[in-house]
């Protein structure tokens, strides 16, 4: 490992443009200069690390701030493992509430996975908590709190496991950790959201760009699409609820201004970690000049695909190689997908060059297909106006109320709701056929219910894909190798994802977790597709703990492995579950502020029967 | 069957503990949408220097609860700075999300007038509060008074974003009466219109200020009522004022 020497550290100071205290202590990998460490252990024991939380000073963009911290710095320090290696991490915890750490894409036994609640009791003030398990996988990944608003405070961090054997060889990497951070409490920052929902959209349709619209689509165009979505009461520009009003965007811990710096020889195969650890930011990265070739998402590696620009869901992770070939400064850029900001760094030869910064693209606006609305430029989707539209597709009427919800042999409630479906008879990887939404509308806590919704997985999403470039879609996952347990499903679990944008409410089948608290219960080894009906106009970054979602996008046994899949407005979409660790595993939506919300149930998998366990 | 009333609440609280105990063996994770939330706004908080009297006005909504259940308090009316009287309001409602886009809202409501005299008067009140297509806020209530009197009022308004941060806010308020109260100044029919423009600036989200202009005018009864009194039927002036909540 290196030192961390007098120079380095003047060097550091120079580049984050301070000259007195140290407030700014940052994680080795994230230094301006080094590189990723090697993995840390002695001999053949157990990698051992200790991670301490505690609320320490730092500066962001040259701003004091007081964050949560891993060992002092945001994000924390970077663990390395090897894949099979027993692993045990001490967390202490010195601040004055409860915590916990969560390893984010890490199949462990449930009392190892950190949710407060559900795998244990938390980590209480001045407590230190062991983890320890066996590593079963390999790749990219991350760790974070799971305790209240925590991770936005900064309790984050990466974690990397070499596999035994590299498919994609590379001469040097570098983690990228995006983020986001508000000078506000974040507390305060959701009691605002809850009171007034638009109050960090500074990017609406206002008069005064009606007469720019009317400029470019016409007057009566302009107008009647305005009135269109005042009709539905809802907003063509809620992109994300958060944005660059209070977030600063930041890579490896720092602000744009600050610049961080990887550096390359011309010519080496340069491999980047990205990984979206914002609480409630999605990104669209891009390195100017430089194609990306993407050989890992969510730590499972993929069929080479090289693009421009891909968009990275929050806990999503995303590993690419470049190769830049000039001696030049290169400007890693991610912009926040509301266009309201960006984060940045630099790849050069040498320390202190920049490349240029492309300006902010024009802020999106949310289409008619964002409500599932049968034709483009249809009027027509208000609640009023549901009930004659659906008349076509009425099926027999659901009498148990609620489809799937945990406890319930799902087979007659779920049989019963989607007469239509083509269930579980459809092979294993296709992508879900387009379907209308059922006749429940999931109650006061959503606001509208889509009229079809379908598979979306090959659409870049909104705002992407119109600039004459490469963008990763989901259909472009391949898994490098084929998967060898392709059994298809033998029942379905549907799943809503519900919402109320002007009430700032968010749920699953139109219910926070505390109002549906029974689990949904899975066997131990048994086969299911899971899939997720998206009823609103935002995107959720939906994450299961504890067992991998294989997301069915259409190229049979090379089907992706994804820990959070990014669920786009009125979409299906399916996903294969193998339930292999018995226990209770959360799946949540990864906002954040749209799980504090309730947006979240627990998967309770039962205990292998004896005579039927395999492996584990 | 006081007895048993009695008897029933010491079952009730005999089987709580029991319950808290299984609930304890799980605990359940605590999450943001179940805190309580307060919340108080000033829609107007107003003065028209032109008119007699320099009247002091204000509307203002406040509410504490949790996701689909609150407690409303509204509350508004007018003070005359210059001779020592006015109009107060308040209004205590039970608040229940009925449908995504509307509150149910039931409680009562109170009046002063004060002046020479101060009387008060005390109703019921049954409405809604909500969000009409093309994002129209709307709050139509019904009362009845402690006299069995019926009436009705509609406060309508609507945000209409000039800019990012200038905001035009049309607002209408009407009042109808079945039977005439001339104590109160109320006329059968429609009694009242009030409409207002107001131009505000974001400053902040929770801090706006304004500036208007108003409309009032008083109908049939209610205007003869005015008349009898030596009151004008129709006023109209510039407002300057703040829209603040927290
Ligand atoms: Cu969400």
């Amino acid at each position: 490992m290196k030192r961390f020497t007098r120079r380095d550290f003047l060097q550091t100071l120079a580049v984050l443009g301070i000259s007195t205290g140290i407030e700014a202590l940052l994680p080795a990998y994230a230094r301006p200069r080094p590189r990723v460490a090697a993995p840390r252990r002695s001999g053949r024991g157990p990698v051992t690390y200790d991670l301490t939380i505690a609320e320490t000073p730092i500066r962001i963009g040259g701003r004091k701030a007081k964050a949560t911290t891993i060992n002092g710095t945001v994000p924390g320090p970077l663990l390395r493992f090897r894949e099979g290696d027993e692993v045990i991490i001490r967390v202490t915890n010195r601040l004055k509430e409860d915590t916990s750490i969560h390893w984010h894409g890490l199949l462990v036994p449930f009392d190892m996975d950190g949710v407060p609640g559900v795998s244990f009791p938390g980590i209480k003030p001045g407590e230190t908590f062991t983890y320890r398990f066996r590593l079963r996988q390999h790749g990219t990944y991350w760790y974070h709190s799971h305790s209240g608003l925590q991770e936005q405070t900064g309790i984050y961090g990466p974690l990397i496991i070499d596999p035994a054997e590299e498919p994609y060889p590379y001469d040097r990497e570098y983690v990228i950790v995006l983020s986001d951070w508000t000078f506000e409490n974040p507390h305060r920052v959701l009691a605002r959201l809850r009171k007034y929902p638009g109050y960090y959209n500074f990017q609406r349709r206002t008069l005064a760009n009606l007469f720019e619209e009317a400029r470019e689509m016409g007057f009566w165009k302009a107008l009647k699409d305005r009135l269109s979505w005042g009709r539905m009461r809802m907003g063509a520009t809620d992109i994300v609820d958060i944005t660059g009003a209070t977030y600063t965007y930041l890579m490896n811990g720092h602000a744009p201004e600050d610049n961080w710096t990887a550096l390359f020889r011309p010519g080496e195969r340069v491999r980047l970690r990205f990984i979206n650890a914002a609480a409630g930011s999605i990104f669209d990265v891009r390195i100017p000049g430089l194609p990306m070739t993407v050989i890992q998402a969510d730590g499972q590696y993929v069929q080479a695909v090289t693009v421009d620009e891909f968009r990275i869901g929050i806990a999503e992770t995303y590993d690419v190689i470049v190769e830049p070939k000039e001696e030049q400064a290169y400007t890693i850029f991610a912009e926040s997908m509301d266009r309201s900001g960006y984060a940045r760094a630099t790849l050069a030869p040498r320390e202190g060059m920049e490349g240029p910064i492309p300006p902010l693209r024009k802020r999106p606006l949310r289409t008619h297909a964002d409500m599932g609305m049968v034709h483009e430029g249809h009027a027509g989707m208000s609640h009023e106006a549901m009930p004659t539209h659906h008349q076509e597709h009425r099926m027999p009427a659901d009498t148990t109320g609620h489809h799937m919800h945990g406890g319930h042999d799902h087979h007659t409630g779920h049989a019963m709701m989607a007469g239509m479906m083509s269930g579980v008879g459809q092979p294993p990887g296709m992508p879900p056929e387009p379907q209308p939404h059922g006749d429940d509308t999931h109650g006061p806590g959503n606001a509208a219910v889509p009229m079809i919704t379908r598979s979306r997985l090959h659409e870049p999403g909104v705002g992407l894909g119109e600039d004459g470039w490469r963008v990763l879609v989901y259909t472009d996952l391949k898994s490098l190798h084929p998967r060898e347990d392709f059994r298809p499903p033998t029942r379905e679990i549907e799943l809503h994802l519900t919402g109320n944008m002007e009430r700032f409410l968010w749920g699953i089948d139109g219910k926070t977790y505390s109002e549906a608290p029974e689990p949904i219960r899975l066997r131990y080894g048994e086969r299911v597709r899971l899939v997720l009906v998206n009823d609103t106009m935002m995107e959720h970054p939906m994450h299961l703990h504890g067992m991998w979602m294989e997301l069915e996008n259409g190229h049979g046994r090379h089907i992706p492995r994804k820990h959070t899949i990014l669920v786009k407005p009125a979409e299906r979409l399916s996903v294969l579950i193998t339930p292999d660790e018995p226990g209770p595993f959360v799946f949540h939506c990864h906002i954040l502020y749209h799980m504090e919300m309730g947006m979240f149930r627990v998967f309770e998998v039962s205990e292998p029967e004896t005579a039927t366990r395999t492996s584990s | 069957m006081r007895r048993i009333g009695v008897f029933l609440l010491l079952a009730a609280l005999a089987v709580l503990p029991a319950r808290q105990l299984r609930a304890q063996a799980q605990p359940l994770v605590h999450f943001m949408n179940e805190n309580t939330l307060a919340f108080v706004l000033f829609d107007l908080l107003e003065t028209s220097p032109a008119l007699d009297g320099r009247p002091l006005q204000w509307d203002m909504d406040a509410w504490v609860g949790k996701m689909y259940n609150r407690l409303w308090i509204r509350s508004e009316g007018e003070l005359l700075t210059a001779q020592r009287g006015g109009e107060a309001e308040f209004q205590a409602l039970y608040s229940r999300v009925v449908a995504p886009y509307w509150d149910l809202q039931v409680g009562a409501r109170f009046e002063v007038a004060y002046g020479e005299q101060t009387r008060t008067r005390a109703h019921l009140a049954l409405g809604l509060e909500g969000l009409a297509p093309y994002w129209f806020e709307l709050e139509p209530i019904l009362f009845v008074s402690q006299d069995g009197d019926v009436s009705a009022s509609l406060v309508a308004s609507h945000d209409l974003f000039v800019t990012q941060r200038l905001i035009l806010q049309p607002r209408l308020e009407a009042l109808v009466a079945v039977q005439e109260v001339p104590e109160w100044g109320v006329g059968r029919g429609l009694n009242r219109v009030d409409f207002g423009l107001r131009l505000r600036f974001e400053l902040v989200r929770e801090f706006a200020p304004y500036i208007g202009f108003n409309w009032s005018r008083l109908y049939g009864g209610a205007a003869d009522l005015a008349r009898a009194e030596g009151e004008a039927t129709r006023t109209s002036g510039f407002v300057a004022g703040v829209r603040l909540w927290y």
